[in-house]
């Protein structure tokens, strides 16, 4: 019960994007198709899991008994930085379409605060290895809800008659900004 | 001691392990790229301008090698990256005719009769909505919305209140083409000598009052060159230049106001 908590509390209530507002460059860089939004979601969600687990691994066979716990940042980093990597090799050869959709976002994974974020979180919560595995995979699919989401709506506005100072950027902020307000709703759900 | 090695070992050890794990998975995900597409991409001039027609160099370079795009697409390189990109591809290059951005107006301070003082923004833009500072309507207000696009300094604003084209710096990249609201700008090849130098659709009368130098719409050049120069709305437009003869061209320079003729009598004299 206590992991379906975590995993709720980890697609809902604390979305990466709509909560902490982590990760926002892709979800405003590649939120203009649901297509490309759901691929990006779910590469992230995937880099968020292995980096997840991998960072729990070196956090608490490496690092603590060690007593290196301050090279926390320096060794996730590291951690992100292939898996990234291995991500991108992945898709270029699966999906050169995607490839090219996802562009320059790609590789930007690796700067994304949102997965650096959840590897930190995961280490500060003290979580036990499936707890870890849990927040790893709903962060990810928080964060592909937010972002699909946000496609959605983009692709709506096209057709709308948005005032010309707000096209583009503009209209997209304040949509994500109503949309963080709507997920408050969300929090009454844990107590 | 033990305190420094501990962590410099232990990320080295990581490093170490990770580097491998992608060697491992570069040699099984490979994907083999085509080299032709790196080797165009260097030769090609790196300014990302678009002039092509394709999002960037690199862009451009991808569908030269796919074959969708000239090896002389790029205008910006010229002849020289037209050749070096054949040379890659193994193809000939059909040869790049160099072209330059012309104005076609000669209305200058001298020539032009205002229409009153403008105190407006001193951009062609804003004091075309308004009709402009002079009694032509189509003519170059000299506020140099073209100088201010030019990525290559090729273009600088005269004593005379036109803009001066720079032939050898010039790169037919048509940003000066896009931004005159007056659509003054066209891309000429170098070698074209005769040119129109006016775009107004006045009737004679209206357009002699309005500047010295504007087409009347006599048709004297249409009669002496019937083949490559044709009249329409009053006013006379090049169809083919390589079709004037070089005997025709002292018939053609007959024009009254010297709104037809050669592009570079007046700046040798």
């Amino acid at each position: 019960m206590d992991l379906l908590m975590l995993f709720i509390t980890a697609v809902f209530v604390q979305n990466y994007v709509l909560y902490y507002f982590l990760g926002i460059c892709p979800f405003l860089g590649v939120s203009k198709k649901i297509d490309s939004a759901v691929s990006m979601g779910l590469a992230v969600t995937f880099v968020m899991t292995i980096t997840a687990v991998v960072s729990w691994i070196i956090n608490h066979w490496i690092l603590i008994p060690y007593r290196l716990d301050y090279l926390q940042i320096v060794a996730f980093i590291l951690v992100i930085a292939s898996l990234v990597q291995l991500v991108e090799m992945f898709i270029r050869k699966i999906s050169p379409p995607l490839y090219q959709a996802l562009g320059i976002y790609l590789p930007l994974i690796t700067t994304n605060c949102a997965i650096m974020g959840l590897a930190l979180l995961a280490a500060l919560k003290n979580f036990s290895f499936i707890q870890t595995v849990i927040y790893g995979v709903g962060s990810g699919l928080g964060f592909t809800l937010a972002i699909v989401l946000m496609a959605g709506i983009r692709e709506q506005l096209d057709l709308a008659d948005v005032p010309k100072p707000l096209k583009g950027a503009g209209i997209a902020l304040i949509v994500a900004g109503i949309m963080a307000l709507a997920f408050t709703g969300f929090s009454g759900m844990i107590t | 001691m033990i305190d420094i090695f501990l962590p410099v070992i232990t990320m080295a050890a990581l490093g170490l392990l990770f580097s491998v794990g992608l060697v491992f998975a570069y040699q099984k995900l490979r994907v083999e790229e085509d080299p032709r597409i790196v080797d165009v991409a260097e030769s090609l001039p790196q300014a990302n301008c678009g002039a092509c027609g394709y999002s960037g160099c690199r862009a451009f370079a991808e569908a030269v090698a796919g074959g969708h795009a000239p090896a002389s697409g790029c205008p910006v390189g010229g002849n020289e990256t037209a050749q070096r990109i054949a040379q890659i591809l193994g193809l000939e290059a059909e040869a790049v005719i160099k072209k330059v951005a012309r104005l076609h107006c000669r209305g200058d301070r001298e020539a032009a009769r205002e229409r009153g003082a403008y105190l407006g923004l001193t951009t062609c833009y804003a004091a075309g909505l308004v009709g402009g500072n002079k009694q032509c309507s189509y003519g170059c207000m000299g506020y140099g919305d073209c100088v201010r696009v030019c990525l290559f300094d090729a273009l600088d604003m005269g004593e005379d209140g036109l803009p001066h084209v720079r032939e050898d710096k010039c790169t037919a990249c048509g940003k000066c083409v896009d931004a005159c609201p007056r659509n003054l700008f066209e891309l000429h090849p170098l070698e074209q000598e005769i040119l129109v130098f006016c775009r107004s659709l006045d009737r004679g009368p209206t357009a002699k009052k309005a500047c010295k130098n504007a087409c009347i719409g006599c048709g004297i050049c249409a009669r002496a060159c019937p083949e490559a120069i044709e009249m329409r709305d009053n006013l006379a437009y090049i169809r083919d230049y390589k079709k004037i003869a070089p005997e025709q061209i002292p018939a053609i320079e007959k024009c009254p106001t010297g709104s037809i003729g050669r592009i570079h009598k007046e700046d040798e004299g």
